[in-house]
């Protein structure tokens, strides 16, 4: 089936500006009284920020592996009671990978890497359809600088909050 | 648009008649008194071989738009053969008989004596239908024949690529093979850190856009806005169209875009991220990767009937697949066996087999269009290089290596490959600088070819039909 792209710009520009509004827009959210209403983006985005702050988003991983290490564990085991206790939240784990790839190589590593966050997860009890994975490959690091230290922090799964569940 | 050569009619070779004989004479007499000389070529196949001094001269016209196309096509021209690492254009100022003078037959003396083994000269001539008219010959300058004699029509817009067609038959006349001149490269360019307009973003960090050009850098346009990352074109063999991959809504998927139309649609309805695409050799099928539930696998689709077959049943990483040019194989990476290696299998994924034994490991492969060769990626010992092997894995050849280098691909004669080299990054985000380079395939000749602005993942056209 054919599906035909039309409109490509404007819908990625609504995405854009979408996900852009992040924090401070949050911090309003807890109802002061006042009259002006919260924009229903609002809730998830503060939980979004709060998963990031309070539980951590994000293990890392060894150099071209894709196996959750022990001490990565730990992150989704605080990740899955958080997930637990928001039971409507859905999240999009991200993989990453470091430059030290090819370019193909690395977005299936990163899809490894996203998909052995999304498996721990579900062995820790969170449900399958709250869980989508993308792999960004190389293609977005978080650390500049080609060395160990930035390399380390790149080859990453992040947890993102995408939305309450409705 | 197709440019059609004439064989130039005998008009001009009519009138130099009396004086090309009385020269033919002249060079038999001389050649008593040296050996026998062969008529001038060059083996591509050897390394390092000598350029081979060539004049090439401003085509004369008469008009003020004729004599303008005639210098930039003889330009064109001489960059075009200089850059092969083939031909040592000889500097127009050391020309003894002038360009103009050479409307007669040449003087060989004169071109002898500079060291010119082989003269470009020719005609240009805006006729009454406002076509261009371009007529070319190239002689050996030691034995004094014409070597080629040739005439096309065009717009006087198309000029350069004329040029480029010029500079194709002289490589193919003297080198006995295709040349690689009137084609096009499509990339990925980076848009640079202060870049007004869509520029870098959060979800396209680096601004990546689909960039074409000839093969010269000229010609250059962008062809998506850069709102959206874009990874990995590659040219459909009629060159009407590109498949790469997209990150439209955050989707990761196979894409293909039609340069005439500039339509970009989504290929198939995959229920995970496909990627590494290629197109077949006759331009009707797909391979690429897909990925589901962390599982790559190879996949080939027909574009006509929508058919997809799964090629690979495997828990590793299967990537990067390339065609072989009969279309009967296809090599492509994996690490089944515990590390990154090389595979082939037969077009229905059967007798698979892997051909890479040597230290590191092997990734990006791409089938020669001769069919001779896979070019390829290696990674070992914290470096990176650009290599070649056989089908059967053996002579194995490293023609480039350094920090990043990745990604060749192949001149449509098979004998030079383009790839990118990004330079380490800094912390405070500065250098990590991407470029397009090529190589040929004695490794000698490495050059980068200009663009813009940061460049990555190169794919080189098939001779423009």
């Amino acid at each position: 089936m054919r599906f035909k792209v039309l409109g490509m710009v404007a819908a990625l520009a609504l995405a854009v500006s979408a996900c852009e509004s992040t924090s401070g827009s949050g911090a309003g959210a807890s109802g002061s009284g006042q009259s002006i209403t919260p924009l229903p983006a609002a809730a998830p985005l503060a939980l979004k920020d709060q998963f990031v702050v309070d539980v951590g988003d994000r293990v890392f991983f060894s150099f071209d592996r894709f196996d959750v290490e022990q001490d990565q564990k730990k992150v989704l085991d605080v990740q899955a009671a958080w997930l637990k206790k928001y039971s409507s939240v859905t999240v999009t784990i991200e993989g990453h990978a470091d430059e030290r790839g090819t370019r193909e190589y690395n977005l299936a590593l990163g899809e490894r890497r996203a998909n052995a966050v999304k498996e721990y997860l579900i062995y820790l009890g969170i449900d399958a359809k709250r869980i989508k994975t993308v792999s960004y490959g190389e293609e977005r690091p978080v650390a500049l600088g080609s060395d160990e230290t930035a390399w380390s922090q790149n080859r990453r799964g992040v947890t993102v909050v995408t939305g309450p569940g409705s | 648009m197709t440019i059609r050569p004439m064989i130039m009619p005998a008009k001009f070779a009519l009138k130099t008649f009396a004086p090309l004989i009385a020269l033919l004479a002249f060079a038999a007499a001389l050649s008593d008194a040296r050996p026998a000389r062969a008529e001038i070529t060059i083996d591509i196949t050897r390394g390092n071989v000598e350029p081979l001094p060539i004049a090439v001269t401003d085509f004369v016209g008469k008009s003020g738009a004729a004599a303008r196309a005639g210098r930039e096509i003889a330009g064109v021209i001489a960059a075009n053969l200089e850059r092969s690492g083939l031909f040592k254009p000889i500097d127009p100022k050391a020309f003894i008989q002038s360009a103009g003078a050479l409307n007669a037959l040449p003087r060989f003396g004169d071109w002898r004596v500079i060291n010119a083994q082989a003269l470009v000269q020719g005609r240009t001539e805006v006729v009454s239908d406002g076509r261009l008219r371009v007529e070319f010959r190239l002689w050996d300058v030691f034995s004094e024949q014409q070597m080629i004699g040739l005439a096309y029509f065009t717009v006087p817009d198309n000029w350069r690529r004329v040029a480029h067609i010029i500079s194709d038959s002289i490589y193919k006349r003297i080198t006995g093979e295709d040349g690689y001149f009137d084609t096009r490269i499509v990339y990925v360019a980076e848009q640079p850190k202060d870049a007004k307009g869509v520029g870098r973003n959060r979800l396209n960090p680096f601004g990546k856009r689909l960039a074409i050009m000839d093969q010269d850098g000229e010609n250059h346009r962008f062809l998506t806005d850069g709102t959206t990352l874009v990874l990995t074109p590659r040219f459909s063999p009629t060159l009407q169209e590109i498949t790469y991959m997209s990150y439209f809504r955050n989707n990761p998927r196979v894409y293909i875009f039609n340069i005439d139309t500039g339509r970009q649609e989504v290929l198939g309805d995959f229920p995970g991220m496909t990627f590494a695409p290629r197109f077949s050799p006759d331009g009707k099928k797909i391979i690429m990767s897909m990925a589901k539930d962390g599982n790559s696998e190879i996949y080939v689709m027909d574009l006509r009937t929508r058919v997809v077959r799964q090629l690979t049943f495997h828990s590793a990483i299967d990537t990067s697949p390339s065609f072989s040019p009969d279309a009967n194989q296809v090599v492509f990476n994996s690490d089944r066996g515990g590390s990154q290696q090389l595979y082939v299998m037969d077009d229905r994924g059967k007798n698979v087999r892997r051909i890479s034994f040597g230290n590191g490991r092997y990734a990006t492969p791409v089938w020669s269009p001769r069919g001779d060769l896979i070019a390829f990626t290696k990674l070992s010992g914290g470096r990176f290089f650009i290599g070649v092997m056989k089908p059967d894995g053996s002579g194995e050849r490293l023609l480039a290596e350094d920090f990043k280098i990745e990604g060749p691909t192949w001149s449509p004669n098979g004998r030079v490959l383009i790839f990118y080299r990004k330079g380490r990054s800094e912390k405070d985000g500065s250098g990590g600088q991407s470029k397009l380079w090529s190589i040929d395939l004695t490794g000698h000749n490495e050059r980068e070819i200009p663009t813009p602005m940061d460049a990555s993942d190169p794919a080189w056209s098939p001779l423009i039909p």
